[in-house]
C-alpha cells in the first residue's frame, strides 16, 4: 500500500472533505457521529469504506450523498461545494449525478424491474434504455417480473441498474452484500466491479465485511468518526476470489 | 408502575395524534348528534308534558254555538270526565297604530273569580283580570313583545263587530297556544296573531252568549274510552250548535309541537348510527395500519413471552382510548349544543320554562356505541395478532406483490409514466380497501348533499310557492262563508285589481280507520291567484264531482285516484260527505285537499258561497285598500304575502333550521375525518417508498404525487358515488324532516351536489396539504436503513 495523497492532482478529485463534523442532538445527549473528517475520492476509483457500526460510515456516505449536511466543515464534488447548496440543489445533484444502492433494496413493489429502472431514467439527462441497464446486471430476462417474483441477488442487482441506469458520476452502496449470502454478494460486487471498470463511474461501497476491501482500489477505514485509516491496494482481487 | 405496554399505548397515541384526533372527532360528532337530539326531544317532550300538566291543559275541546251552562254538568257526569271547564272564545281583530293590515286575534274567557279548572294561562308579567273593570284583557306575550306593548298600554280590538279599547294589564302565556298561529293559516308569526284573555262575563257579553259557553274543555279519567266520550259530549252538544268535539292530538298548536318533536326523534334514532359505523370503519383501518405496522415489535413480545390476548388488549386499549375520549367530548358537546339549540326551540314554541335534561341512558348509549364501534374495528384486525408466529413477525414482512395488476397495465405503458403506475397499481392492489375509502368518502359527501339539498328543497318549495302557487298579494278571510256578493263588495274597494274567491272548509277525512283534520280549498276554474299546482308546475284540473289529495294525504289516508273517501265537515249543518278521489297530485308545499268552489258548495248545499278571497292590490293604493278592509265588518283578515312568505321562511330557518345546520357541519366533519386518514394512512404506509424517491432524485412534488396522486384518483371516484348515496339519503332526510304541515321534496339539486363536492375537494386539499408537509419532511436517511 502506498501514500495516497501524493497520487492524484486537485482536478481529479471527486469528492473533496475538509473538516467535517457531524452532531446529532444538544448538550449533554450530544453524539459526534463525524469528528472532523479530511478525504480526498479521486474519480473512477472503487473505494471501500469500512468501519464497525457507529464508526461514522454511514453519516459521511449521506452528506457525500446529498441527503444530510454537516454540521460544521465543507465537501466539495469536483468544484461545487455540496454543503452550500439548498435543498432544492441538493436533490438536482442527486438526480443528475448520484445513483444509490441501499442494503435493502428499496424497489418499488408496485413497479416491474424494468419500471424500477425506467423509476430514474424518466427523471434523468441522458440515461441509458432500462433494457441495457438490466443487461449489465445479467437481468435482461427478468424485466418483466415485480419485485416479489425475484429471487436471490436479484433484487439488489435491479436496484444497481435503477443506479447505474442515469450514468451517474457516482454510485453510493449502503452495505449492498448485506442482505444477502456469499455467492449471491459476489454476483453483486461483480456487476458494481464492472459498472466501475466499464462506465468509469466512482464507487463507494460501505461495509463491514472487510474481505469486500480486497475489490476497492483505496479502502478508508474508519473509526469513533474520524478516518482512521486510508490505504491504496497495490493488488486488486476480482469478485470471485474474494471470501468472506 | 405504568405497565411498559402502557406506555406505549401513551407514546403511539401521541405519535399519531392528528389520526387520533380525526378520528376522535367523527365519533364525536356522532355522539355529539345523539345526545344533542336525545337531549332536545326529551327535554321537549318532558317541557311539554310539565307545561300541560301544571296548567291543566284540556284533553278534549268541544266547540258549540251557543250552549247553556248546565249542560256542563252533564258533562262532568259522562263516564271517563274528569273535570269539565265551559268558556267563550271568539275572533278578534286587533288595530294597531300605524298598521294598514289588521291583527287576528283569538279572545278566550277565563273565569270570573276563580281559578280556570282546565286551560291555565302562565302570568309573565303584569297582573291578573279584575273582573269588575269590563276594559282589561291579558295579551299574549309573544304578540306584545311583537309589537313591543306593555301592561298599561292600550289597545284597539273589533269583535262581534264592535270596536273597543282595552287596557292591557298583564302578559300571559298558555300551552294552548305554545304553536300561535291564527286560525286557516300555515306558519306562526309573533306579530300577526294574539290572543287576548278576558273576563268570561264581559267576553260573553261581547259575543251575545251570556249565561252560556260556547267551547267545553274537558279532562278525562286516565284510562278513559276517547270516542266514547267524544260521542256523548257530540250528542251533548249537537242541538247547540255543537261542531264536533276534538281530542288535543288534534288540536293544531299541540300537533305541530308533537310532529315536530316526533320528527327529532325519528332523526334521533336514525342519523347517529350512520356517524358510528363510518367511526368504526376508520379506526378498523387505522388499527389495520398500526398491526402490520408493528409486526416485528409484535414479534418481539410474543418471543418474549407476552400472551396473544394481553398484545390484543393493547391494540384494543388504543382503539377504546380514542373511541372513549371522542365519546367522552361528544356528550359534553352534545350537552353543550343541545342546551343552545333547546333554548331556540323553547322560543320558537313559546315555553315559559325549558328542563334541558338528557335521558342518561342517552350518555349510556352514546359511549357504549363508541366502545362498540371501536370493538368491532379493533377485533377484525385482532385475529392477525393472534396468528402472528414469533419468528415470521420478526421478518420484514414481504413486500406486497403487484403480480396481478401487470397484465392490465401492458398495454397502458406507453400513456403512464412511472409514478402514475404506482398510484393505479397501489389503488388496484387491494381493491376492497380503497373501494372501502372510497365507499367512506362518499358517504360523507352523500351525507353533506342530502342535507343541503333537504335545506334548499325547503327555500326553493317556499320560493316557489309565493311566486307561482301563491300569486295574490293579500289573501282576506270572511267572518264566515258569505254569499260570492261579497266578491263585488270586494271589487268596489280601491286598490283592489283582481278578486278570486275561494270556499276552505274544516273537514276530517276519513278512510277506514285512517284520519286526517285538516282543510279543503275550494278553487275557481281556471285560479290566476290562488292555484293549485303539482311539482311539475302543471295546474291541477279540479272537476266538479270530486277530490284532489296531495300525495302526501294520500299516503297517509291510504288512498288511490277512484277509491271513495268519507268527508265529515266540521263547520255549518256538518254533513258527511262521501267523495271520490278524482286525482292524486305531488303539490309543492303542505298536504291540501282541493276541490272546485262549485262542486265544494254543492256537497255541502250551500251554493254561492265564499270563504275569502285571493287579491290582487295596486300597491300605490295598497294603504288606503287595507285601511278600507279593516273598517269592513265582514272581513276576519287580511293576510299579506310577503308576510307569509317571510314568516314562514323564517320558521323553516329557525327551529328545525339549526337542527340541519349542524348536521350540515358535521357531515363536514366526518367527510374531512375520512378524507384526512385516508391520505395520513396512506402516508404512513409509503413512506419508506417516498424516501427513497427522493433520494433518487426525485423533487418534493414529484414524491408527492405519486401518494396524492392516489388520494386525487380516489376522490374523483367518490364523487360520483357521493352524489349517488346524496340521492338516497336525501329521500331519508327528506321523510324525516316532512310533517302534515309541509312535506320536503326529497331532491338533490346540482347545487348541493356541487357545495358537497366542494367541501369534500376542500377537505382533499386540507389533507393533501398537511400530508404534503409530511412528505416534505421525510427523513432521507431513513431510507437507506433497514425497512421496517
Amino acid at each position: 500500500m502506498n501514500d495516497p495523497a501524493a497520487t492524484v492532482s486537485a482536478e481529479d478529485l471527486a469528492f473533496r472533505t475538509r473538516e467535517i463534523t457531524k452532531v446529532y442532538g444538544e448538550g449533554p445527549a450530544a453524539v459526534h457521529a463525524l469528528r472532523g473528517v479530511d478525504l480526498d475520492v479521486p474519480r473512477g476509483e472503487l473505494v471501500v469504506l469500512l468501519g464497525a457500526s457507529g464508526s461514522g460510515k454511514s453519516t459521511l456516505l449521506n452528506i457525500l450523498g446529498g441527503l444530510d449536511r454537516p454540521t460544521s466543515g465543507q465537501a466539495c464534488f469536483f468544484e461545487q461545494e455540496l454543503t452550500a447548496l439548498s435543498d432544492a440543489a441538493l436533490t438536482r445533484y442527486r438526480r443528475e449525478h448520484v445513483g444509490f444502492v441501499f442494503q435493502f433494496y428499496n424497489l418499488m413493489p408496485s413497479l416491474t424491474a424494468r419500471e424500477n429502472v425506467e423509476l430514474v431514467t424518466e427523471i434523468a439527462e441522458s440515461p441509458m434504455p432500462a433494457e441495457e441497464a438490466l443487461s449489465l446486471v445479467g437481468l435482461a430476462d427478468r424485466a418483466d417480473h415485480f419485485p416479489t417474483e425475484l429471487s436471490g441477488g436479484e433484487p439488489q442487482r435491479v436496484a444497481i441498474a435503477r443506479a447505474v441506469a442515469k450514468r451517474p458520476t457516482v454510485l453510493f452502496c449502503d452495505e449492498p452484500t448485506g442482505a444477502l449470502d456469499s455467492s449471491t454478494g459476489r454476483q453483486v460486487l461483480r456487476v458494481l466491479s464492472n459498472v466501475n471498470e466499464n462506465l468509469g463511474t466512482t464507487v463507494l461501497i460501505i461495509t463491514h465485511a472487510a474481505a469486500t476491501a480486497q475489490l476497492a482500489h483505496r479502502v478508508i477505514a474508519m473509526a469513533d468518526g474520524a478516518v482512521r485509516e486510508l490505504a491504496v491496494n497495490d493488488e486488486r482481487r476480482a469478485p470471485e476470489e474474494i471470501q468472506w | 408502575m405504568v405497565a411498559p405496554l402502557d406506555r406505549k399505548l401513551w407514546r403511539d397515541l401521541k405519535a399519531t395524534r392528528t389520526q387520533a384526533l380525526a378520528i376522535a372527532m367523527v365519533v364525536a360528532v356522532g355522539v355529539l348528534l345523539l345526545v344533542m337530539m336525545d337531549g332536545l326531544v326529551n327535554s321537549l317532550e318532558q317541557t311539554k308534558a310539565t307545561y300541560y300538566e301544571r296548567y291543566r291543559l284540556a284533553d278534549v275541546f268541544a266547540p258549540a254555538k251557543r250552549a247553556p251552562k248546565r249542560l256542563l254538568e252533564r258533562i262532568a257526569n259522562l263516564e271517563g270526565v274528569a273535570a269539565v271547564e265551559g268558556r267563550v272564545v271568539g275572533g278578534a281583530l286587533i288595530d294597531l297604530p300605524g298598521q294598514a293590515v289588521p291583527v287576528r286575534a283569538q279572545a278566550v274567557s277565563l273565569p270570573d273569580y276563580r281559578e280556570p279548572r282546565l286551560n291555565a294561562i302562565y302570568l309573565s308579567d303584569g297582573r291578573h283580570l279584575d273582573p269588575r273593570r269590563r276594559d282589561e284583557v291579558l295579551l299574549l306575550e309573544g304578540f306584545a313583545q311583537a309589537h313591543g306593548l306593555r301592561p298599561g298600554d292600550r289597545l284597539t280590538a273589533t269583535m262581534n263587530g264592535a270596536r273597543r279599547s282595552f287596557a292591557i294589564v298583564g302578559l300571559a302565556q298558555s300551552p294552548e297556544f305554545l304553536y300561535a298561529v291564527a286560525p286557516g293559516e300555515l306558519t306562526p308569526d309573533d306579530s300577526r296573531f294574539a290572543v287576548l284573555w278576558m273576563s268570561e262575563e264581559n267576553l260573553a257579553a261581547a259575543f251575545d252568549v251570556d249565561g252560556a259557553f260556547n267551547e267545553a274543555l274537558i279532562a278525562l279519567d286516565r284510562g278513559a274510552r276517547e270516542p266514547a266520550v267524544l260521542a256523548a259530549v257530540d250528542r251533548l252538544l249537537r242541538p247547540f250548535g255543537g261542531i264536533g268535539a276534538y281530542t288535543l292530538a288534534d288540536q293544531f298548536s299541540n300537533r305541530i309541537v308533537s310532529e315536530e318533536i316526533e320528527g327529532l326523534r325519528l332523526s334521533a334514532t336514525n342519523v347517529p348510527p350512520i356517524f358510528m359505523a363510518v367511526a368504526a370503519f376508520l379506526l378498523y383501518i387505522v388499527i389495520t395500519r398500526m398491526v402490520q405496522a408493528e409486526r416485528t415489535q409484535i414479534g418481539l413480545l410474543k418471543a418474549f413471552g407476552y400472551r396473544s390476548t394481553a398484545i390484543a388488549a393493547h391494540y384494543l386499549k388504543f382503539a377504546l382510548v380514542i373511541a372513549i375520549g371522542g365519546a367522552l367530548l361528544g356528550c359534553l358537546l352534545g350537552l353543550l349544543s343541545g342546551q343552545a339549540l333547546a333554548r331556540t326551540y323553547q322560543t320558537y314554541f313559546k315555553f315559559p320554562f325549558l328542563e334541558f335534561q338528557v335521558d342518561p341512558a342517552a350518555f349510556a348509549i352514546g359511549i357504549a356505541t363508541s366502545v362498540a364501534a371501536a370493538c368491532t374495528g379493533g377485533m377484525l384486525v385482532l385475529r392477525r395478532i393472534f396468528l402472528l408466529a414469533p419468528a415470521v413477525a420478526m421478518r420484514p414482512p414481504a413486500p406486497a406483490s403487484y403480480a396481478r395488476s401487470a397484465r392490465l397495465f401492458g398495454r397502458l405503458r406507453r400513456f403512464l409514466d412511472q409514478p402514475s403506475r404506482m398510484v393505479l397499481r397501489q389503488l388496484l392492489r387491494q381493491p376492497g380497501r380503497a373501494f372501502a375509502a372510497i365507499l367512506g368518502i362518499a358517504v360523507g359527501m352523500g351525507l353533506c348533499a342530502a342535507t343541503l339539498g333537504v335545506l334548499a328543497g325547503f327555500d326553493e318549495a317556499v320560493a316557489l310557492n309565493f311566486s307561482v302557487v301563491d300569486r295574490s298579494d293579500a289573501t282576506v278571510t270572511l267572518i264566515e262563508p258569505l254569499s260570492d256578493r261579497t266578491v263585488f263588495e270586494l271589487q268596489r274597494v280601491p286598490g283592489i285589481v283582481k278578486v278570486e274567491p275561494f270556499r276552505a272548509v274544516s273537514v276530517i277525512l276519513r278512510n277506514g280507520r285512517k284520519s286526517h283534520r285538516g282543510g279543503i280549498n275550494g278553487l275557481v276554474p281556471e285560479p290566476q291567484l290562488g292555484r293549485a299546482l303539482t311539482t311539475e308546475l302543471d295546474p291541477l284540473y279540479l272537476r266538479d264531482e270530486g277530490i284532489v289529495l296531495a300525495a302526501s294525504l294520500a299516503r297517509k289516508l291510504d288512498v288511490a285516484a277512484g277509491a271513495r273517501l268519507s268527508v265529515e265537515v266540521r263547520e255549518g249543518r256538518r254533513p258527511v260527505l262521501d267523495l271520490p278521489v278524482i286525482a292524486i297530485a305531488d303539490t309543492l308545499i303542505g298536504a291540501p285537499a282541493y276541490m272546485s268552489l262549485r262542486g265544494l258548495n254543492q256537497a255541502l248545499r250551500e251554493p254561492g258561497r265564499i270563504s275569502g278571497a285571493y287579491l290582487r292590490v295596486d300597491s300605490q293604493q295598497a294603504q288606503t285598500t287595507y285601511e278600507t278592509l279593516k273598517g269592513m265588518p265582514a272581513v276576519a283578515g287580511v293576510t299579506l304575502r310577503s308576510e307569509a312568505q317571510a314568516s314562514l321562511q323564517r320558521m323553516m330557518d329557525e327551529g328545525s333550521g339549526g337542527m340541519r345546520f349542524v348536521m350540515a357541519l358535521v357531515a363536514a366533519i366526518i367527510t374531512f375525518g375520512i378524507v384526512f386518514n385516508s391520505a395520513r394512512i396512506a402516508f404512513a404506509e409509503r413512506a419508506q417508498d417516498l424516501a427513497s424517491l427522493r433520494v433518487l432524485g426525485f423533487t418534493r412534488a414529484e414524491a408527492a404525487y405519486v401518494l396524492l396522486g392516489e388520494l386525487a384518483l380516489m376522490i374523483l371516484l367518490a364523487l360520483p358515488l357521493g352524489a349517488l348515496t346524496g340521492m338516497l339519503l336525501a329521500d331519508g332526510l327528506a321523510a324525516g324532516f316532512s310533517s302534515d304541515l309541509y312535506s320536503v321534496p326529497a331532491r338533490i339539486d346540482a347545487g348541493a351536489v356541487g357545495t358537497a363536492s366542494l367541501a369534500v375537494l376542500g377537505a382533499a386539499l386540507l389533507s393533501g396539504w398537511l400530508v404534503k408537509r409530511d412528505i416534505d419532511q421525510l427523513d432521507l436517511v431513513s431510507a437507506m436503513k433497514s425497512r421496517d
